[in-house]
Formats: structure tokens, sequence, C-alpha cells
């Protein structure tokens, strides 16, 4: 297919996906605002007043404990829908077998993976409006750098659609999709930097740390927010590009050997 | 969800621009190349499972093809390969002239499949479902929404066009799967027991859809274990077993192969002395039925003055089995002359 064909098929995939997402919202979109709504009343209002400053702002200006967890619980719903929608969707589709529609059309590799990374991070881009949405209600948000917030949104949902997209390919049963983000994706979140300045932690804690991907997401979209991060963010966005290209070359490699796909 | 508000923009002009062909669809055929060319075509599965042994076929633009086989045979496998959901182990399949291995999307952009088993989202509507399988092939939307209501229409399923298709009867999704397979207007169209399930008024009317995108010029390849389905459309046939071609030939060809027939007499009273004819072996199956074995170039003649001398008033007579069927059973037990050899 050609340039046009390629922009057609892949607009067609996540055309397809914000349909699902929208066709069942009480799934996708209504149980991160219902769970962060959670967040910021238990741990921003009741526990979080009690706990005062984290950090010095801009200007000096103190940062609230809400103020300093709100980027993270942004970074971690968005983290955990952009991972999510791609598991859900695209193991659904191999469940249902009507992965075989793309399977027999001369869509490249690349378009089927580029097609529901988009689903996943515009799935990502609505829960993180809508969790930002409610942390309007708590408390303040700043957006001091805009690129550097967006970029980082970017990123990181493309990082956890990409690994998403290599759960579901392995995926044999609904249990398999549900492993990763039980036993690794929610452990990493919190202890990412979401809750906590990783800074404040001790040897070796603090440097073990440094090995979760996330922390370096969580921080970058601080610094965006509310300009101080715990990480050097030129080390955030190698990390996150890194994983941007190592993953995506996993996927693309898995996708053209057909694994887990053709027999 | 898609409605038919847009289907009507686009008809009224609105998004008429948008008609244009897309290049991609637009392959240069060859006339020279056959529609199919399978060659030396191998499949081991990690199990250990050899599929296919070795199968070479050629299809001919513009042909009614019939794959048939027992259940095990290795058509599934081979659909597979030529539609690129599997992987071979050895040996290419061309559809005209590109390679499914080496010139992947252009090969797929000529074929349209519709597989045994039901594939489609079961909570998205068949108007959804067409239109974005003609987005997989690079179709435009506009053109998408026409050819999914032409289809449909065709295949009678237009009133059902915004229906969730779990609530399709399961001869309704069988005649969504073809329209689906419509929408790239393939070149080559594989139907993998596309009837199965179906009641007899649904498959007759499936039969005369797929002739006529046949005789306008489509090369259809069908399997099917509907015996009669296959004698009645196809004009020429590969008959594979435990992965090997065992007859690839014209229908008329193997047809004519058949030496022997059986008709069942429908008569008055068959408690009576059977009459001896030489090369016709009769038998008494209960009072009213009489079945009769006898060579292809015996003529029923004879037999009728024998019955009639005997006092047996016939009153109706039929062919036992499909002719077809008896074939491919013989065939594939290796009771024929050819059987068990692996065709050119």
């Amino acid at each position: 297919m050609n340039a046009h064909g390629n922009l057609i098929a892949l607009g067609t995939i996540a055309r397809r996906e914000i349909v699902r997402i929208l066709r069942i919202w009480t799934q996708t979109l209504l149980p991160p605002a219902i769970t962060m709504t959670l967040y910021f009343i238990i741990f921003g209002s009741l526990i979080g007043s009690r706990i005062g400053t984290m950090a010095q702002g801009i200007g000096g200006a103190p940062i609230s404990y809400i103020e300093y967890i709100a980027p993270g619980l942004i970074m971690m719903a968005v983290i955990q829908n952009a991972y999510g929608n791609i598991t859900s969707s695209f193991f659904g589709a191999k469940f249902q077998r009507f992965v075989e529609e793309m399977l027999v059309s001369p869509m490249p590799s690349w378009t089927i993976l580029a097609g529901y990374v988009a689903g996943a991070v515009l799935r990502g881009f609505m829960v993180g409006l809508i969790v930002l949405a409610i942390s309007l209600l708590f408390t303040r948000i700043h957006l001091y750098h805009p690129l550097v917030t967006l970029s980082t949104f970017l990123l990181a949902a493309v990082i956890f659609a990409l690994l998403g997209f290599v759960n579901a390919i392995f995926a044999r049963k609904f249990d398999d999709i549900a492993i990763i983000p039980t036993f690794v994706l929610t452990p990493l979140t919190y202890l990412g930097g979401v809750f906590y300045n990783v800074a404040q932690l001790p040897s070796p804690w603090k440097e073990i740390s440094h090995l979760n991907p996330i922390l370096y997401m969580v921080s970058a979209f601080r610094y965006g927010l509310l300009g101080i991060s715990d990480i050097d963010l030129t080390w955030a966005y190698l990390v996150m590009l890194a994983f941007v290209v190592a993953l995506g070359a996993l996927c693309l490699s898995l996708l053209h050997r057909g694994v887990g796909l053709r027999s | 969800m898609i409605g038919h508000e847009d289907i009507e923009s686009v008809k009224s002009g609105r998004l008429y621009y948008a008609l244009i062909p897309f290049p991609a669809a637009m392959t240069n055929l060859s006339p020279r190349d056959p529609a199919l060319d399978v060659v030396d075509l191998r499949k081991t599965y990690a199990t250990g499972v050899e599929a296919l042994k070795g199968i070479s076929l050629t299809v001919q633009a513009g042909d009614f093809y019939a794959l048939l086989g027992p259940n095990g045979a290795g058509k599934s496998t081979l659909i597979g390969i030529i539609s690129s959901l599997v992987n071979p182990s050895a040996g290419d399949v061309h559809v005209f002239g590109h390679s499914v291995r080496s010139d992947r999307s252009r090969a797929m952009q000529l074929i349209g499949l519709v597989p045994q088993e039901i594939n489609f989202n079961l909570f998205e509507t068949p108007l959804e479902i067409c239109v974005n399988q003609a987005g997989f092939y690079g179709i435009d939307r506009a053109t998408a929404l026409l050819r999914a209501e032409k289809y449909l229409k065709q295949l009678a399923l237009w009133d059902k066009a915004r229906a969730i298709t779990r609530t399709l009867s399961g001869g309704m999704k069988r005649r969504l799967m073809i329209a689906r397979a419509m929408m790239n207007e393939p070149k080559l169209l594989i139907l993998d027991e596309p009837t199965a399930g179906v009641d007899i008024e649904i498959r007759r009317s499936m039969w005369k859809f797929i002739e006529a995108i046949n005789a306008a010029g489509t090369t259809v390849i069908l399997t099917t274990h509907y015996l009669e389905e296959a004698e009645q459309l196809c004009r020429n046939i590969t008959i594979i077993d435990h992965g090997r071609v065992i007859e690839n030939t014209s229908m008329k060809a193997l047809l004519s192969k058949l030496d022997v027939e059986t008709f069942v007499f429908d008569v008055a009273d068959a408690n009576v002395a059977l009459p001896q004819i030489a090369d016709v072996r009769l038998a008494r199956i209960d009072d009213h039925t009489i079945e009769a074995e006898m060579s292809r170039t015996h003529d029923l003649n004879s037999l009728f003055a024998a019955f009639t001398a005997h006092g047996v008033a016939v009153k109706s007579m039929r062919n036992k089995a499909n002719r077809l069927e008896e074939l491919f059973v013989r065939l594939v037990d290796g009771h024929l002359g050819g059987a068990g050899k692996e065709a050119a």
C-alpha cells in the first residue's frame, strides 16, 4: 500500500479504538475518574493536609502534598489506561479472531502497531484530561512547561502502549493480561515517586528507584506542571526515548514474525 | 457509529470526490499470470505435525475452483498460507504473479477471504465491520460506505446494517463475512466452507451471488463439505488428503472417471423375484425399495424392460449418492485409478 493508503488504514484502526473507548465508557473512562477522586480525597485532602510542604516551587512558593502528587496521579492514570487499552483491545481482537481482518489485509506491521498505539494514547489523553479536571477541584495546577508536559505525556503513553502490545501478543488467556498490571505495573507506579520524593529515600532504595522507568516519567511530568523534578530532565528524556525505540523495534519484530498471531 | 446519513451524504455528492479509486487497488494484472500458483508448499507446525507435504497447484484467472479434502487434509493450512495467516515452512504462493512471501502487500490487495469460523467483532455492526475492512485496504471512507451499502444489500443484510452482529442469525453472519470479503473488490475470492450450517434457501441465494461475482471476472476458490455445491458451481477441482494433492483436474474429467452409479427405485412392491441382468447388481432394500448398481455405460431401458417383465411397478427413481461424493469417497479411500498419486 502507498502512504495515503497506510494513513487511511491507520486512521481506521484509531477510529475503531475511539469508538470502542466511547462505547464502553463505563469501563474505560469512569473507573479512573472514581479511583483518582478517591486518591485526591484520601491522600491529598485527608492525609496530605497533615504532611505540609513537600518542596519549594518556582519563586520559592511552597508546594503542598496534594499539589505534589497531582502530576504523579495524572501520569499514573495515563500509564495504566494506555497499557490497559491496548492489552484488552488487541487481546480481544485475538481472542475473537477478528485480528485476522487486519492480518489478511495489505497493511504493513507498522500500521497495525501505530493504529493501536494511537488508540491507547488517545485513551490516555482522555483519562489524563479527566483526572486533570478532577485535580482542579482539589488543588491549583500550574502549567510551567507545556512542551515538557505534552512530550512526557506522549512518550509515557507510547511506552506503556508498546508494553501492553507485547503483553497482548504473548497472552493466551484473559488472566495473562491481568498479571502484568497487577504484579509489575502497579508496584512500579507506587514506587515511581508518585506519592513521595525519591531523594528522601535511604540508600540503597534511592539508587534502586532509579532503575524504575516510571520515576523518569513522573518526574519529567511534574517538572512540566510544577517546575520541579527529582531527576535530571535530560536523563528522563534519554530513558524514555530509549524505551520507545527498544519497545517499538520489539513490537515490529514480533508482528513481522507473526509471534502469537500467525501459526 | 456509522449511520445511513453518512452514506446519504456521499450519494448527495458532498463527498463524491472521494469515489476516485484508490491507486493501490489498481494493481496491474498481467493476463499471463495465473490467479494462484502454489509451488511445492510445505508446512510443518511447531508440534511436528506435517500439514502440507509439497503441494503444487495452479488456478487460472476467472476460474471457479473447488478445493476438497476430508477433515485434517490440509485445506485450512493451505488457505491460511495463501491469505498469509500461516507462515509456510517451504515453497511459495503467487497471487497474480505476486509472491505472498516477498510481495505480501500486493498479493493481499488482490485477495478476499471468507474464513470457515466467524471472525468479526461481535459488538460491531455489519456496516462498521464492512467500512473498517475497506479501511484496512486503504480504501477511503466515502467509497467504503457505498460499497458496504452495495454488498450488504446484495446479500440481503441491509436491514440489519446497524444491528449488533452478535444478534444476527448464523446465516446472516455467514453472509456478512462474504460482504466483508468483497469490500476490497478482490480479484481472487477464497471461500472456506461459506455455507456451513446455512439452510438451503439461503445457501442457494449465496450460490447465485458467488456465481455472479465469478461471472463478473473474479476468480473463486471454494472449499465445502456439500459436494453437490462443488459439482454444481466449480469447473476445476483439486482434492487433497494428508497434505498431498491426490487429484487435480477439471470437474468434467473427474466425473467421467466414475464408472459405476447406483440408482434407487421406489416401487409398488419389491417382494418379487428380482431379474438377473448382466452388469447390473440389484438389491432389495425394503418392501418398496430396490437398489441397482450398474456401469455408467449400461442403458436404463433394458433395466426398465426387465422390471416390467417381472411385474415390478416403478413409481420413481433417483441417484443414490451425489456423483462427486461417490468419487470423493473412492479417491480418499484409494479405490479409484490415480488415487494417492500426486498431481503435477
